[in-house]
């Protein structure tokens, strides 16, 4: 899923600058699952939106909404009758979510309150970490499917540098090192010979290096799309 | 692919590679550049190492904090008569910009390459920063030979003068796995790796059991095996690097005998503590490459005195290596 975290409550206040009117929009997908911008935490916000905005002087006035993907056109279609209301709406979704409705919604300002941190899971209740990077050319078979260019700093594809100690990584002894998760892991499955052939240079060119990324599926298109 | 060798019979000519191919037990040396723009801090480190050592390291951006780079305080070293070793590491740059500046470096007179992983960012003075990692080392390694060859990484012929580096590799024989250890480095012979230098070593035992490993491999005979040694400056020196360096393995031994060196001299007395201490750095470290140079498969050592060049040359003279050699003959006489 994707993991975001709320942004700080200053920060927040910044981006809302003068706004009388704000709408917090929530999203009912990855970011509550994450306990980050589901209608819990929209209702929390707009709570603490209200008594900062009275404390500081300048009360706002702030409605909530939810809807249960922001990311995808007619689940936010019929949020567009109500947004001229408001002088900025606060978008509690992922970086799609917020890009989403300012794309759709061309009239309203739409701000970001989460910074969207990565794609991953949760290790444990309230312990998310990261799992994939998204770049485009899938190497978990080869690597007993551990990722190395989500989980090693240095996204090596030929082992260990030389910072793996007591299997943690050189940047954090709370952060494992990948290459010895992939280690044991082949160990374990006996495919440790695999570990010793050299991969070559990753082409990138289906990550972000090669521009922003696009499928289109003619399978799926309707006809008169085209 | 074209061969390997040039005329002459040499991969690169350069003297490291010369010196190693007859069959000498090799020094190489480390000068570290500064974190300005003074060229003279280079030319007195140079002076201090010509002579000393077979050609000396030039540190990439080590630990992350920028310095003046490693091919320009090459081109210094050069003008004092030292050989440089270029180190590039992949933190930094991309397969474009490496190739652009081992073209450029081939042209100023490099004739050597350390190719490293590099230190992650976070720990240098740019935390903020980017990093690359486009390539890991292993794939820089083939690269390099595949310059070394006429090919760009793209596979494209290069028309005209080859970038020809004699390429050398890392290793870290007490890295974690420790069993992954030796199949890393096979993984840099593989890829074309000349020679390899080792971390830091104080565990002569344990390297002893890396090097069997090696060896057992036949990887001393694909590759010459430098071993990294340096000499401790201080007893807390020799204890930080016990206690908190990561990988790094000191025995009390050595601990022991740094604080005994300054037995009777008053905490007053700075200059002559140092200076003992200093007397006994380089007194364990000549016995200790004594010691691994009869491990079987090390063809040099890699001494490591960081910010204190001017601990090489006794060293290398307190174990008896020096003059060090000058080797003209070109290959196949080398071998007679």
């Amino acid at each position: 899923m994707i993991v975001g975290e709320q942004k700080p409550l200053d920060e927040i206040m910044e981006l809302l600058g003068d706004a009388r009117k704000v709408l917090i929009a929530g999203c009912g997908t990855c970011v509550t699952v994450c306990f980050a911008g589901g209608e819990k935490e929209v209702g929390i916000l707009a709570s603490e939106l209200r008594m900062k905005s009275k404390l500081d002087g300048h009360p706002m006035e702030v409605d909530e909404v939810t809807v249960q993907r922001q990311c995808e056109w007619e689940y936010i279609d019929p949020l567009a009758e109500r947004l001229d209301d408001y002088d900025v709406i606060l978008s509690l979704a992922c970086g799609i979510g917020v890009q989403a409705m300012n794309e759709h919604f061309p009239d309203a300002i739409t701000m970001p309150g989460l910074n969207t941190t990565f794609l991953g899971l949760p290790e444990e209740q309230g312990v998310w970490e990261e799992r994939c990077q998204a770049c485009g050319d899938c190497i978990l078979g080869i690597t007993g499917g551990i990722c190395p260019i989500a989980r090693c700093s240095k996204q090596l594809l030929n082992g260990p540098c030389g910072g793996s100690q007591n299997g943690m990584c050189e940047i954090d002894p709370d952060v494992p090192c990948a290459w010895q998760l992939i280690w044991e892991r082949a160990v374990k499955l006996g495919t440790v010979e695999r570990l010793i052939e050299i991969q070559a240079p990753k082409d990138w060119s289906t990550s972000r290096d090669g521009g922003p990324r696009k499928i289109v599926r003619d399978d799926l298109r309707l006809a008169d799309a085209e | 692919m074209a061969t390997e060798e040039q005329s002459n019979g040499y991969k690169s000519g350069s003297n490291l590679e010369k010196v190693l191919r007859a069959g000498h037990f090799a020094v190489t040396g480390e000068l570290g550049p500064p974190q300005n723009a003074d060229r003279e801090h280079i030319l007195e480190k140079a002076k201090l190492l010509t002579g000393a050592v077979d050609a000396v390291n030039i540190t990439d951006n080590q630990t992350a904090v920028v310095r003046m780079s490693s091919i320009a305080s090459g081109v210094l070293a050069i003008g004092e008569g030292l050989e440089p070793i270029v180190q590039m590491t992949c933190r930094d740059r991309n397969r474009l910009a490496i190739q652009a500046d081992l073209l450029g470096a081939h042209a100023l007179g490099m004739r050597n390459l350390l190719c490293l992983t590099g230190d992650h960012n976070v720990f240098g003075n740019h935390p903020a920063a980017k990093n690359v990692h486009d390539l890991d080392s292993v794939q820089l390694i083939r690269m390099v030979k595949d310059l070394r060859q006429g090919k760009f990484q793209c596979g494209d012929d290069i028309k005209g003068a080859r970038p020809t580096f004699f390429i050398g590799a890392a290793s870290n024989p007490f890295g974690d796995p420790f069993e992954f250890r030796p199949y890393r480095l096979a993984k840099k012979v593989a890829a074309g790796a000349d020679f390899v230098q080792t971390q830091l070593i104080y565990d002569i035992p344990r390297f002893r059991e890396f090097m069997q490993k090696v060896v057992e491999m036949g990887l001393h005979e694909k590759v010459y095996i430098m071993a990294g040694v340096g000499p401790l400056k201080s007893s807390g020196m020799a204890r930080y690097m016990r206690d908190q360096v990561p990988g790094m393995i000191v025995q009390d031994e050595y601990v022991d005998r740094m604080k005994a060196a300054i037995a009777g001299i008053p905490k007053e007395e700075k200059k002559a503590r140092r200076q003992a201490w200093r007397q006994m750095g380089i007194q364990i470290c000549i016995e200790q490459i004594q010691e691994i140079r009869e491990i079987e498969g090390v063809a040099g050592v890699h001494i490591m005195a960081v910010e204190w060049e001017a601990a090489v040359r006794p060293i290398v003279d307190g174990a008896g290596m020096l003059p060090r050699p000058t080797v003209r003959m070109s290959t196949s006489e080398a071998k007679e």
